[in-house]
C-alpha cells in the first residue's frame, strides 16, 4: 500500500514562500494498492496535482470524500480523470438527512459557484453514499464511520491483509469530554483507528487556539497525540494544518507536542509530497 | 466493548453538561449511560456500575401511578421510545434507592441516526416540586 499526501492544509489553501515545506494545498491523499487500485481521499486543491500525475491508461478511480466542506471538495472539478470519456470515477461520501450525495455535490458544481455542472463532466460517474458501512474496493476493504465534526462527516479505515491506515482529517474527539481521552468505548473514531499502521489525523490547533475554537470540529496537536496513543496507532501523521501556521510554526507545534506527550510511536509530520509505503 | 455510535457519544457529552437527570439506553433498553443528576435519582454512580442490563435497572424505580398502583413497563415513556420508536411523556411517581417517593415528569424520545439507524433512546426526568 503506497500512501501519498497531495494536500495537507485545512480550511483554506495557503500557498506561499513560508508554507513550502508543509505545502499549501488542501486535503488530498492517494492510496495505491499492489494490484493497481487507486483510492483518492478527499478532493481538496491537492487533487489537481494528483490528477496530472496519473497515467493516461487509467480505467477507474475511487474518490472517498470525508465530508463536503470546501477545503475537501474545491479541487474536484480540476481532477483530470473527470474530463476523460470512459474513465470510471466512483465518488463515495456521506449524504445528509435530506439530500443524497449527488444532490449535495451539485450545490457546488453548478452556477453561480462553479460554471461546470456535474452532467457536463465527461467521465463515467458513479455516486455511492456512506455513513457506517464496510465496502470492498479492489484489493482494499474500506470502512466508513461517522465521526465528530460539524455536518455529516466520516472517517475511513482502509486495509488489506498486510496493512491498515486510518484517515480522519477533520475530527474533534475531545469535544465535550472534560477528561479526554475518554475510554475507548466512548471515543469518536476509536473503531476506525484501532491498531492501524498509519493514522492520518487532524492536528489543526495549538492548545491555546483550541480553547477559543471548541466545536469547530478540529483537534489540537496534544489531542491528536493522545488519540493516537489511545487507539494504538503504530505511526501518526499530523494533518490538516491551519492556514495561519507557516512551516516554522508547524515545526515548533509538532516538536512541542511530542515533548509534552512523549508518544511511544513515531510521528511523521504531514507534508505535501510525503510518501509512505506500508505492508 | 465496541465503540458507541457517534450520535450516542455526542448525546453522552451533552448529558454530562446538563443539570437534568438523563438516561441513555441502547436499542434493547440496556442502560448505556446516566449523568450525575441521574445518579441522585438512581442511587448509583455510573463510574461504579457502568452500563446496566434493561431488566436490572428498570426495576430500580418502582414506578406507580397517583393512586399507588404499579405501572406496567409498557406504559413507561422510555419503553415506548425504545419499543415503538416514538416519543412519549408521562407524569408518575417513583421510589428511588433512597426510599423517597418522588413525583416526576419524564420525556423520552428515540435516537434515530443518519441512514435511519435506530440507536436507542434518551429519557429526561424532571422532579415535580412537592
Amino acid at each position: 500500500m503506497k500512501v501519498t499526501l497531495w494536500g495537507t492544509r485545512g480550511s483554506l489553501a495557503s500557498p506561499g514562500p513560508d508554507t513550502v515545506r508543509y505545502g499549501g494545498n488542501t486535503s488530498c491523499v492517494s492510496v495505491e494498492g499492489p494490484e493497481g487500485t487507486l483510492l483518492v481521499l478527499d478532493a481538496g486543491t491537492g487533487i489537481r496535482v494528483l490528477g496530472k500525475s496519473i497515467s493516461s491508461g487509467l480505467k477507474s478511480v475511487h474518490i472517498l470524500l470525508t465530508h463536503l466542506h470546501m477545503d475537501h471538495l474545491q479541487g474536484l472539478p480540476f481532477f483530470e480523470p473527470l474530463r476523460i470519456p470512459g474513465v470510471e470515477v466512483h465518488i463515495w461520501g456521506p449524504a445528509s438527512t435530506t439530500q443524497n450525495l449527488e444532490a449535495r455535490l451539485m450545490r457546488y458544481l453548478s452556477p453561480p459557484l462553479f460554471p461546470v455542472r456535474v452532467r457536463d463532466l465527461l467521465s463515467e460517474l458513479h455516486f455511492h453514499e456512506v455513513s457506517a458501512n464496510t465496502m470492498r474496493i479492489g484489493e482494499f476493504c474500506v470502512t466508513a464511520q461517522l465521526i465528530i465534526h460539524p455536518n455529516p462527516t466520516v472517517g475511513y479505515r482502509i486495509w488489506t491483509s498486510h496493512a491498515a491506515i486510518a484517515y480522519l482529517p477533520d475530527h474533534e474527539p475531545a469535544l465535550g469530554a472534560d477528561d479526554f481521552p475518554h475510554s475507548k468505548e466512548w471515543t469518536s473514531g476509536y473503531a476506525l483507528a484501532q491498531g492501524v499502521d498509519v493514522l492520518i489525523h487532524d492536528s489543526q490547533y495549538t492548545t491555546d487556539e483550541y480553547q477559543t475554537r471548541r466545536g469547530f470540529g478540529h483537534s489540537s496537536i496534544i489531542h491528536t497525540l493522545l488519540f493516537a496513543g489511545l487507539v494504538g496507532a503504530k505511526e501518526l501523521v499530523p494533518f490538516h494544518h491551519d492556514p495561519a501556521h507557516n512551516d516554522d510554526v508547524l515545526d515548533q507545534l509538532i516538536t512541542q507536542g511530542i515533548e509534552a506527550v512523549q508518544p511511544s510511536f513515531p510521528v511523521t509530520p504531514g507534508k505535501e509530497g510525503l510518501t509512505i509505503n506500508i505492508g | 466493548m465496541p465503540q458507541q455510535e457517534i450520535e450516542v457519544i455526542l448525546a453522552r457529552h451533552l448529558a454530562e453538561h446538563l443539570a437534568m437527570p438523563i438516561f441513555i439506553v441502547n436499542p434493547t433498553g440496556d442502560l448505556l449511560y446516566y449523568n450525575e443528576p441521574a445518579e441522585v435519582v438512581l442511587g448509583f454512580h455510573f463510574d461504579e456500575t457502568g452500563p446496566m442490563p434493561a431488566k436490572e435497572w428498570a426495576t430500580v424505580f418502582q414506578p406507580v401511578d397517583p393512586s399507588g398502583q404499579p405501572l406496567l413497563p409498557d406504559d413507561l415513556p422510555l419503553v415506548i421510545a425504545t419499543t415503538h420508536r416514538y416519543p412519549a411523556h408521562k407524569n408518575f411517581w417513583i421510589k428511588g434507592m433512597d426510599g423517597a417517593l418522588r413525583q416526576i415528569e419524564v420525556t423520552a424520545f428515540p435516537l434515530i441516526g443518519q441512514a435511519d439507524r435506530f440507536l436507542g433512546a434518551i429519557a429526561i426526568f424532571w422532579e415535580v416540586p412537592a
